[in-house]
This record gives C-alpha cells, structure tokens and sequence, in this order.
C-alpha cells in the first residue's frame, strides 16, 4: 500500500512538552497537570501511567489542544518537531493550522472510542471521512481504496467497508478506530485506555498490531492506561503520573527494577505477579486449614 | 458447614430468529467453607450466568443447584433461608448501593429482614460490621453512597453482603471497577474475612494473577464449558489446556518479560 515515506527526521525527539499546566476554572480551580515536561522521541512507545483523576487525560487533551472551558492551559509550551524539519509550537497554534495539524500530525485513539463510532453510517463512511475533511483532492474512488487498505491493515478486512458499528465486535471496532487514527500517516499518536474494555486475548492481538505497525510506519506512540504491568511490556520509556505531576520517567526496566519514587513502587505492587513469588501483600492461602501466620513462599 | 454444588448445569437461551445459544454447558463443581474458588474467562463465557444460577436469578435449562444435597428452594421462606446463606458482593459499587439512603440504611435492611439481631441490638451490629470491613463506622455511618470513595463503597457492599452471617458468597469481578492502587486492599479485606468466618468464596474474574493469588482452586471456562480445573497454582504455572496457556501468555506479565529480555 502506498503510504508514506520514511520520515526525513529519524531520530531526536517529536514531541517536546515543558513545563505545562493545566487548569479546570471551577470553584475552587483544579489543577489538573502541574508542571509536566518531558519529550517523546521518535518511533518510541511512551507509557504514561496513573490512576483516575491523575490528569493523563487532561494532559493528553491539552497535547492535542482539545480542551474545553473550563480547562484551559496556564503555562507551558508543547512543541511538535516536523519530520520535514520545521516545529510548530501547538500552544500558538490558531484555528485553521490547528485543523491541519491535528490527525495529520498526530492523532488520537480516545478512551472508549470503540462505542463513539457513529450507529447509522457504515465504517467506510466514517474512514472516508477523514479524508474528505483533510485531503479534498482525493477522487470517490481513491479515498474508498485507501479506507479498504487501512481495514486490511488493521486486520479487519476492507469487506467490512460496508459494515456498521454494530455489526463488529467490541475488538473489531477498536481496530476501526485506529485505522482511522492511522490513515492520514501521523507521527504521533496517542492511545488512552485502548484496550481497557477488552478481553486479553484480543488485547494481546491489538497490542501486536500497534507494535508492528509502529514498526513499519515509525510513528511515535503515548500509551495512556492505569494497567502498569502491560505498559512494563510494551512501552520504552514509561511516566508515572500523581495529582497531575509526573513523578518519575524512566525506561520500562529501570522502573520495573529500580523505581525510585514510593508512589510508583506503591503502584507497581498493586499487580500481583502472574507468575511470580506471590509478594508480602498477598495473604498465604491456608493449604487445607487455617494454620494462621503471614508467611509466604507456601509450596504446593 | 454448607457446601453448595452445581451438578450437571446447563443453560440455554433462546435467540429469536436464530435457534438457542448455549451459556453453560454441563457445568459442574462445589464450593465448600473455608475455600476460595476462581473462575475466570473472558466476557460471554458464562461466568457471570453461573453466579445469576447460584443466586437464583436465573434458572438452569437442565442440572441442579443443591445447598448440603437437597436442592435450592424456587420460592418461600426456603428460598429466604437460602438467600440469607448465600450472598453476593456485585462489580460495581456505585450502581449497587441506592443513593437515596443512609450507609446505616443498607445494611440494618438484610439485618431486619432476616432477623439476625433484636431490634435494639440492630445499631452496634451495623457499627461492628462497618468496623469489620475496616470502615470508620461514626463517620460513615449515616452518610449517603455519593459521600464514599468506590474503594469504600465495596466495603459497604461487602459488609451488607456479611449483615446476614452467609456461609458462601459470590463475589463478580468485585475489585475491577475500582482504582489500581485500592484493588489489593479490598481483596485482602475479603481474603480475611472469608479465612475468619470460614466462609466459601466464588470469585469471579478475569483477572488470571489475581485469581491465581486469592484462590485455592482455579476453573477456567471457555463458551459455557469448563475446560480446565485444579489447584490455583498448578493452572496457571502448569496449565494443560491449550485455552488457559493462551490465556495465561495473553495477560501482562513484567517478571516473565524481562527474565526473557535476558535482564542486563
């Protein structure tokens, strides 16, 4: 399929965020991220983890300068590092460049995005969409084979063209959504809770297709989700997220070995091991009695 | 001692238009006091139509629910009795508590309902059970829902599932609504409280490293069948069946991971 040619930028980073804040203008304000810096580099996966309420939305909203009143961002610049070389500052951005830049730059697979396709258009209509709103010299024809390529791409299968949401499962329709984050070639994209209402076998297949098609398109991935232990396996680099402050960003191993700060070790210890010693935190389970005590390491 | 068993249960709805579908098939098994039983699989196994059979929500198409081996009461005082014995702590604890009333409210109803205490005894009970699921119960108490925390609400849900002294209870996915960091509190909670009462547990959930933790024994259900079952342990970190293998290599494992790595 004919999509895009390897970036001319390969390396450094694509996404430079410094010092942003953002804040929800009620009675008493919110300050939703405090200060959040850090940079993406490019073709990387970045996990950014945390709990409910802990801003990973709100900053990724403010990424993509998607926030509404009474959210607005009181400092901070977050810039994008083109791959043709120039960078585009996203806080200054005005209506129209914000319009082009969005999706074709940078996209976004929003959290529960499965059930927001639209009931009563087919999935082909929504995917040409895209194309009639950002690529208007695009004939019928060619922006009906590109939505059939981009459903081959994500496994689907371009027969589904003539499908409607309902007609795919949950799964199904969660591969729609990136397709349609995908079809415009972005350099960035941003996945919140992707995979959160899924099961983990298809999670496991969705994860796979996100890995490969990174891998053959090169495009930088922020992984939002509160489920540390799947970030640990996909991510290069992971955040940790806390009342709207990144606490710690490292690589995945060093957080998973080495976490420096109490709040991500509190969180890593929150997953019990699949395979693992089962930790200090998980009650021995009585062989066949109650035999009492808290000692671990109980053999079969 | 009550011990409840599912003897050859099968359930099946009817589609219109397109024939029956079967949510359980030939499902068999017990639960008996002082042990925990797990029972994961992904949506639309059939998990959650077991806990609706044992709860008496639903009926089987054909086998038999049996509380100490005579069958489970369709109506009645009976099934009032059976109820009172088997209890159910639900997924989500902001839609399982009614908003308009009191924490005192939810839990002094199964008290009275089934006659646990005297009347003038029903106060401190409600304080002792809110303090048993390590609840501040003069704080709480005459709160509403909306004033709780779900990690706090759970507990309410879980101490009105224990208002009735239960033998067994049937937790569905009772942590996966709430917050990472609050999931292993409630489990533990349950844990303790299911060794102290010597209460038999069936956990529901699709959680295979929890499950594997907070069970004895671990039955995996694939399409309304059982396809594997036996001690926690040895079904995750010896699993015979192919389905539970790929179960198992689907969940997020980080020590596996980066023991695989080669860990530099």
């Amino acid at each position: 399929m004919s999509v895009a040619h390897a970036p001319a930028r390969v390396t450094g980073p694509v996404l430079t965020v410094s010092d942003v804040s953002i804040r929800y203008d009620v009675d008493p304000p919110v300050d939703a991220v405090r200060h959040v810096s850090f940079t993406l580099g490019r073709g990387e996966i970045l996990g950014l983890a945390g709990e409910s309420g802990c801003g990973k939305t709100t900053l990724a909203y403010g990424i993509q300068r998607l926030l509404k009143p009474p959210a607005v961002i009181t400092g901070g610049r977050a810039v994008f590092h083109d791959a043709d070389g120039t960078d585009i500052d996203l806080t200054g951005l005005d209506d129209e460049d914000l319009r082009a830049f969005r999706w074709a730059k940078a996209s976004m697979v929003f959290q529960g995005a499965m059930n927001a396709l639209n009931p009563v258009a087919t999935i082909g209509h929504q995917l040409t969409d895209v194309f009639l709103a950002h690529r208007p010299d695009m004939t019928h024809r060619e922006r009906t084979t590109r939505a059939g390529d981009l459903l081959d791409l994500v496994g689907v299968g371009r027969n589904r063209l003539r499908s409607y949401p309902h007609e795919l499962s949950g799964g199904m329709r969660q591969r729609v959504m990136i397709a349609m984050a995908l079809s415009l070639t972005p350099q960035v994209m941003i996945l919140d809770e992707p995979t959160t209402a899924l099961d983990v076998l298809v999670q496991r297949e969705i994860l796979q297709q996100i890995s490969d098609l990174r891998q053959r398109f090169g495009f930088s991935v922020i992984f939002i989700t509160h489920d540390l232990p799947l970030l640990l396996e996909i991510s290069d680099r992971i955040a940790i997220m806390r009342d709207g402050s990144l606490v710690e960003l490292g690589r995945a191993e060093q957080i998973y070995r080495h976490a420096a700060h109490p709040y991500t070790r509190h969180l890593l210890s929150s997953f019990p091991s699949l395979t693992g010693e089962r930790g200090s935190f998980v009650p021995r389970r009585p062989a066949a009695t109650a035999a009492g005590g808290s000692g671990s390491g109980d053999p079969r | 001692m009550t011990t409840l068993e599912l003897r050859h249960i099968t359930k099946r709805y009817r589609i219109r238009g397109a024939g029956t579908m079967v949510a359980l098939d030939d499902v068999s098994f017990r639960l008996v006091p002082g042990r925990t039983l797990g029972l994961v699989g992904q949506s639309g196994s059939g998990k959650s139509t077991i806990a609706k059979i044992i709860t008496q929500l639903e009926r089987p198409t054909s086998g038999q629910v049996l509380l100490d081996d005579s069958p489970v009461p369709r109506r009645g005082r009976a099934l009032r009795r059976y109820r009172r014995q088997v209890q159910m702590v639900f997924q989500d604890p902001f839609a399982s508590l009614n908003p308009y009333h009191t924490i005192r409210h939810h839990i002094e109803r199964p008290l009275r309902l089934h006659h646990i205490v005297p009347p003038e005894g029903v106060d401190a009970e409600v304080r002792g059970l809110l303090r048993r699921v390590r609840l501040d119960a003069d704080a709480l108490i005459d709160r509403r829902p909306h004033e709780l925390s779900g990690g706090q609400r759970q507990r309410v849900a879980i101490a009105r599932a224990l208002a009735c002294r239960p033998s067994l209870l049937v937790a569905d996915e009772p942590v996966s609504m709430l917050d990472v960091s609050i999931r292993l509190g409630v489990l533990t909670l349950l844990a303790d409280l299911q060794r102290e009462e010597n209460l038999g547990v069936l956990y529901i959930t699709h959680d295979l490293a929890t499950a594997r933790h907070f069970s004895d024994d671990l039955m995996v259900l694939r399409a309304g069948k059982v396809v594997e079952r036996g001690p926690a342990d040895d079904v995750i970190l010896h699993p015979r069946h192919p389905y539970t293998r790929a179960l198992r290599d689907a969940s997020p494992d980080p020590a596996q991971h980066f023991a695989a790595a080669g860990g530099h």
